[in-house]
């Protein structure tokens, strides 16, 4: 007789072992970040990767997401006389929540799924062994990189976001919803706080950090030739997108309390 | 005299399968040695063991007597700096150009500038016989023969002690892997290194071994000079060698 237990144990321990073996990845990802030998070329060229080629979507995406953010709160408001509201939660949304979290889902498809696919095309085609008898560790020529630039630009395109999410609400508001728009601005800036946007900031690195490390981890440990790949890929935009939602909860909860 | 590169009691078990189950190997600095052995018989793994790319689960890898498994990581690293390997593939990097692949090791380990690294690896094309003038493309350009000459400058630019090859004529017509055959034996006369290729090519084997040791089941079960691979006495060998279906080895369809 087949005990019912086991197969929940597998799946268990198989849990377990995962974890592991992420964790294990990530502390060597950090060694390998914060200790030379350093490759400022290789780092530089993913800054343009996955920072500066990232702008369009992440704008496009700020912008309808601050007018939709609009006109939502202004109908909601409306039912207890508080439209005059909309630029206060305008901004307190897109910087505390929507700019990051938005930003860090659009990379975790763009990025994470583009960092899985090259290191695993590198790992099937031998090529990470390659650079292993080639006397460079992997982890800095590839993946340190890739996590640093992640880390450090994903704020600032946070920051870009933020902007333009506030001028996405700003133009809605000002052209169909008849704010002044010296009014709403004013409002903005006097309601927003500097802690509104260092949240957010700090919500930025940790999603840009996680979308390196995930897309890294998937791609080096594919096999199996190109299924192997499209599977690395896949996994790491799922497994990028539930770390974000989790973290960006306790990050929240963390800076609430 | 030590051997420049010996392999005690190899094992390996990966996916529950025992793919090597105590190899013992050696070769001396100047010699070549060809490992024979059908598919999926543990070639690869015994390479990448010797390598450092996979860890065995027993057994121990001396370089000049010293064993690299126990090594801690950066003395290691020191060691595995004698090594050069040929891929199977070529495994050349496909976002870098020609020059920056045979490059490689000076640029991002060696710390050479990039202007000394280039007339390096222009003059290592020019030894493997690759035209200068594919220096800026990208491998993917090359034909398959020529993309096997650039991994092959990429492994001798810094003049390793040991060469490693992975089936190296393997997926070119026989004119090609003929060509290559006789480079390998020439940049390893010149280098005086020890080689150790793996194969299941026995044109090639014959062409570029001093010795050929034959692997079957995660073990190896003869060795002897190339020129008695004809008179082995071993039956898998002769069966190999004849490239017959019927014998003591099994043909796994």
């Amino acid at each position: 007789m087949i005990n019912p237990f086991a197969p929940i144990g597998r799946g268990v321990l198989g849990i377990l072992g995962e974890i592991g073996h992420f964790s294990t990845f990530v502390g060597r990802a950090i060694v390998a970040s914060l200790t030379p030998p350093m490759f400022l070329g290789q780092f530089l060229r993913q800054c343009m990767q996955i920072g500066y080629f990232s702008l369009p979507v992440v704008g496009v995406t700020a912008v309808f997401i601050g007018a939709a953010l609009a006109l939502n709160i202004y109908v909601g408001g409306a039912r207890f006389n508080a439209e005059q509201f909309v630029p206060n939660i305008v901004v307190l949304g897109i910087t505390r929540e929507l700019g990051p979290v938005l930003a860090g889902l659009m990379l975790a498809g763009r990025v994470s799924a583009g960092i899985a696919a090259e290191i695993g095309t590198m790992r099937v085609t031998e090529q990470i062994d390659a650079m292993t008898t080639l006397s460079t560790d992997p982890f800095r020529y590839l993946i340190a990189p890739r996590v640093l630039a992640a880390t450090l630009t994903l704020p600032m395109l946070v920051l870009v976001a933020d902007i333009i999410g506030v001028m996405g609400g700003y133009l809605v508001s000002v052209n169909s919803l008849d704010f002044n728009g010296v009014a709403y601005l004013r409002n903005t800036f006097n309601f927003m706080e500097p802690q509104d946007v260092i949240l957010g900031l700090v919500k930025a690195a940790v999603f840009g950090f996680i979308i390196a490390t995930m897309g890294s981890y998937q791609g080096y440990n594919s096999n199996g030739g190109a299924l192997g790949v499209g599977r690395a890929a896949t996994n790491a935009v799922v497994g990028a997108i539930v770390l974000i939602l989790a973290t960006n909860y306790l990050i929240t909860a963390f800076f609430v309390e | 005299m030590t051997a420049k590169l010996q392999l005690a009691g190899i094992k390996k078990r990966l996916r529950g399968r025992q793919v090597l189950d105590g190899v013992d190997i050696d070769v001396a600095q100047g010699r070549s040695l060809v490992i024979i052995g059908g598919s999926g018989q543990g070639k690869s793994v015994t390479l990448k063991c010797a390598l450092g790319i996979m860890r065995p689960d027993a057994g121990q890898v001396l370089v000049d007597g010293a064993d690299v498994t126990r090594m801690p990581q950066e003395i290691r690293a020191r060691v595995m700096r004698k090594f050069g390997m040929l891929f199977q593939g070529g495994a050349l990097f496909d976002s870098l150009t020609v020059w920056e692949n045979i490059a490689f090791r000076l640029i991002n380990a060696d710390k050479v500038s990039r202007k000394e690294a280039r007339e390096r690896a222009i003059e290592t094309m020019r030894k493997v016989r690759l035209a200068p003038e594919f220096a800026d493309v990208r491998p993917i350009e090359l034909s398959g023969g020529m993309q096997k000459r650039a991994g092959l400058a990429r492994a001798i630019i810094a003049k390793p002690d040991i060469l490693f090859f992975d089936e190296p004529t393997t997926g070119l017509d026989p004119i090609t892997a003929d060509a290559i055959n006789d480079l390998i034996v020439e940049m390893v006369k010149e280098l005086g290194c020890a080689a150790v290729s793996i194969t299941h090519d026995m044109a090639s084997a014959r062409k570029i071994a001093d010795e050929i040791a034959m692997l079957h089941n995660g073990k190896i079960v003869w060795r002897g000079p190339a020129t008695s691979i004809d008179a082995s006495g071993n039956a898998m060998v002769d069966q190999f060698v004849a490239g017959r279906a019927d014998g003591p080895i099994q043909a796994v369809v």
